[in-house]
């Protein structure tokens, strides 16, 4: 006799009670898919009745360009931990770029458009070390993306010498605006966005990430080469970095050699806000670009308030703690 | 409930009772794992939990440990209702649970993982040498000399399960529960532990013992409680004949359990010669046709699983070769031999065959996702009608193909692991115990699933430690012990006694010298 059946109710609960139950039911679900976008309009609409310029096209439009860089090396990042595994390199391996780029051009004297290309490969070439220190040499990718961090770093030093390089007009327009109001950082970030999505969601390599994320042993055994996919997520992860070494170079008007100086941990605060665990096996490019996004209109809009940016921090710290614990709750319910 | 059973169960020799199961349910999404079992334990007796694998035995332990909160259902200790939340309740009660896999820190020593959590301190500091003291005095219980300052990963499988054992008992545990404590033991072994616990039993502690081996029970036993598809179906006393309690844990005629249809085999598939890895197996040689199950039986540690891996391309070997359809292929690469025509079921779906976390459809893709790939883009309208079809084809249970893959039960994980395999088509599939946690009803559809294979042309290479699955299902049976083949028998010459005898054989004789 099943005994979790009720007892005999003696008043019928009302329909629209249950209707309204399902409605929040179906909002509650929506709004567990996507936390960190919720979060994201929440905290837009509280900035938006502090202060006037808040949504202003002007500002809506800087906050896009404050979020960019981070944006690009968090979605180059978001390949690595949906893997289950970190990129500590890439905000050395941004700064790296942009010293290749303008020494190309400045010493070398290569066309400002092959410079790039050389600045894109210093960035491949960084990720593919770092991949194959982790696949091949087996190290744990903290280890190795902790190497890469300070040799890319350092590497940038050297070769700089420790002074800002010149970048040609090629990189420059990386900060630039089209038609005197779009400006480019935004259109890289939305276009890399999509194109991250397109590879995480069509691509093998995309669906081999989240099936060595989730189980890197069930991935082996189903015949995909989990070493051969390491390599190329790393590589993924160096040319996105690279990419955001251009656009911050190109919004400073020089490669510095401290450029993105502890980007990184940025970068890994936004995919997780995004909704990806550190576990490996969940993450989205759309979600790692909310949360780039939450936190631009946090700082932004703590900036507006005279915030100082001392504050800033606590106050982002509490948000990188609440997005996670919002998300954990969640699936505990679950 | 079986009334007879009830009336004539034995009293038990002992004294009063400790502990009293009433009718506990625990159910999961999907599965009712539990559905009603009740039993009484008493002081000075072993008490005996018999039942095939997935008939709720780790369930109902894990609900008196304190891991899982029944949903129904009472438990009592001496005689007052209890509720066991968390392990903690289960432990200052009394009870100790010896599970398969120890809860043992393998860095520390002996006597810190004896006394752990709890170490004797003086002034907020650990006194080293009262938790010596301590530990040695329950090492002592147990009949285990050793340094306590061991680190106990030096330790042996017995002698880790003897201070798991030592650990219980230091917490004063009245009640120890031991989860096949004799699983991975040799002969030797087993017979110290038996007599561990009949000295415990006369100290008055009262025992909960699993075990798949009758005559352990024969020999311990008080009395057994048989649990089949998570109902308890009786109480018996532990002289009942081997064929009834056989019949009361399987519940039908075991003809009907194998519904192997066997066809004339074909040409040969694969070819494996001379395989070897030191430590692991030695020199193999064997080969599956079209149309053929060929059994690998043998006793635990054989070396049959890192066999099969080794087959597929996932574990390293030093000689030898495989073939399939008579072309050699790519050692070391599973992708090579997947290509060839190769599929692995691993043993434990759950590390190896699935991906947890993911959907029904993304696991049963993962096969043929390079097949549905074109210039490094997936075909996803493909792979999607491709799971669907599995679903249907293998009738797979879930609520959607987007369901996640954890949440279903064991047999209808197993068949998404084995759908995985089927959308890519393998011509020989070799299965590493394919039924190990899988209820009765989804043990039949894989054997029929295997019915299908073979009635298609395909081979299947079978890895089981249920005996009785071996002979039912396998047309030609190979026996392994220590890394070797030392036997093989068709359908109609093998039983149950002619291949334990060529497995333990091969053991006697490797022990004498």
């Amino acid at each position: 006799m099943p005994t979790d059946m009720p007892p005999t109710r003696t008043v019928p609960r009302p329909a629209e009670q249950t209707r309204a139950q399902q409605i929040t039911e179906r909002l509650r679900a929506a709004a567990g898919r996507n936390g960190a976008l919720g979060a994201l309009l929440l905290l837009g609409a509280a900035m938006a009745l502090m202060s006037p310029v808040f949504l202003s096209t002007q500002n809506l439009l800087n906050i896009g360009v404050q979020a960019a860089v981070i944006a690009i090396l968090a979605l180059g990042q978001t390949f690595v931990i949906i893997s289950a595994g970190i990129d500590l390199s890439v905000g050395s391996v941004a700064a790296l770029t942009a010293i290749v780029t303008g020494l190309m051009v400045g010493s070398v004297g290569v066309p400002p458009l092959v410079a790039i290309l050389f600045g894109l490969a210093a960035g491949l070439a960084a990720g593919l070390v770092s991949g194959i220190l982790i696949a091949y040499g087996r190290l744990p990718a903290f280890i190795a993306t902790l190497a890469m961090l300070s040799i890319a770093r350092g590497l940038a030093l050297v070769l700089s010498g420790g002074v800002p390089v010149a970048q040609p007009a090629a990189v420059a327009w990386f900060g630039s605006s089209l038609w005197g109001w779009l400006p480019v950082p935004v259109l890289v970030m939305v276009a890399l966005g999509m194109l991250a999505a397109f590879i995480l969601n069509r691509t093998y390599t995309g669906r081999a990430i989240y099936a060595i994320g989730g189980n890197e042993e069930a991935a082996r055994l189903s015949g995909i080469n989990v070493r051969r996919q390491q390599l190329i997520i790393y590589g993924l992860a160096g040319t996105f970095s690279a990419v955001a070494g251009l656009v911050l170079a190109g919004r400073l008007a020089s490669g510095q050699p401290q450029a993105a100086f502890g980007y990184e941990l940025d970068a890994i605060a936004a995919v997780v806000i995004g909704g990806a665990s550190l576990a490996g096996g969940q993450g989205r490019a759309f979600g790692t670009l909310v949360g780039a996004l939450v936190l631009a209109v946090i700082r932004n809009g703590l900036n507006l308030l005279n915030v100082s940016s001392f504050w800033q921090q606590v106050v982002i710290g509490a948000v990188i703690a609440l997005a996670v614990l919002s998300d954990t709750l969640r699936k505990r319910r679950t | 409930m079986n009334t007879t059973a009830r009336d004539s169960m034995p009293e038990s020799r002992s004294g009063k009772e400790l502990l009293r199961v009433d009718g506990l349910v625990k159910r999961f999404p999907g599965v009712t794992a539990l559905g009603g079992v009740s039993f009484r334990l008493h002081a000075g007796e072993v008490h005996v939990l018999l039942g095939e694998n997935g008939a709720g035995k780790s369930t109902l332990i894990k609900c008196l440990a304190g891991v899982y909160q029944p949903d129904e259902g009472q438990v009592f200790v001496d005689g007052r209702p209890v509720t066991l939340s968390t392990t903690r309740d289960a432990e200052e009660l009394g009870i100790a649970t010896i599970h398969q896999e120890f809860n043992l820190i393998p860095e520390l020593s002996v006597a810190e993982n004896v006394l752990l959590g709890r170490p004797p301190r003086r002034l907020g500091i650990v006194d080293r040498q009262a938790m010596y003291d301590q530990a040695s005095a329950a090492l002592e219980r147990v009949g285990l000399r050793i340094d306590p300052r061991t680190p106990v990963r030096t330790l042996g499988v017995a002698r880790q399960q003897l201070v798991e054992i030592a650990k219980a008992l230091s917490l004063n545990a009245r009640i120890l529960i031991l989860d096949e404590p004799t699983a991975t033991l040799t002969d030797d072994e087993v017979d110290r532990l038996l007599n561990l616990m009949v000295e415990l039993r006369s100290s008055g502690v009262g025992l909960v013992f699993i075990s798949h081996h009758l005559e352990e029970i024969r020999r311990i036993g008080d009395r057994v409680t048989i649990l089949r598809d998570g109902v308890g179906v009786g109480t018996v006393s532990a002289t009942t004949p081997s064929d009834e309690l056989v019949r009361l844990m399987v519940g039908r005629a075991i003809a009907s359990q194998y519904p192997r249809v066997r066809t004339a085999p074909g040409k040969e598939l694969l070819r494996v010669d001379g395989l070897s890895s030191p430590g692991s197996f030695e020199d193999i040689t064997l080969s599956v046709r079209a149309g053929e199950v060929v059994g690998l039986a043998g006793l635990v540690g054989a070396g049959r699983t890192e066999l099969l891996r080794a087959i597929l391309g996932a574990d390293r070997y030093t000689t030898g070769s495989v073939c399939l359809r008579g072309k050699p292929v790519r050692r070391h690469d599973v992708r090579a031999s997947i290509h060839a025509g190769l599929g692995l079921v691993p043993e434990d779906r759950k590390a190896q065959g699935l991906v947890l976390g993911a959907s029904v459809a993304e696991n049963l893709s993962l096969v043929s996702l390079r097949a549905a790939t074109r210039l490094g883009i997936v075909d996803r309208a493909r792979l999607e009608r491709g799971a669907r079809r599995a679903v249907a084809d293998l009738g797979i249970r879930t609520p959607s193909i987007r369901s996640i893959v954890k949440n279903l039960s064991g047999g209808n994980q197993q068949k998404v692991v084995m759908g995985k395999w089927l959308s890519a088509d393998p011509a020989v599939l070799l299965l590493d115990e394919p039924t190990r946690g899988v209820d009765v009803g989804a043990k039949v559809e894989i054997y029929q699933l295997i019915n299908e294979l073979t009635a298609s042309g395909r081979g299947v290479l079978l890895v089981s430690s249920d005996l009785p699955e071996v002979l039912g299902m396998s047309d030609r049976i190979l026996v392994m012990a220590h890394g070797r083949l030392v036997g093989e028998l068709t359908h109609t010459e093998a039983t149950q006694d002619a291949v334990m005898a060529l497995a333990v054989k091969e053991v006697e004789s490797s022990r004498a010298h």
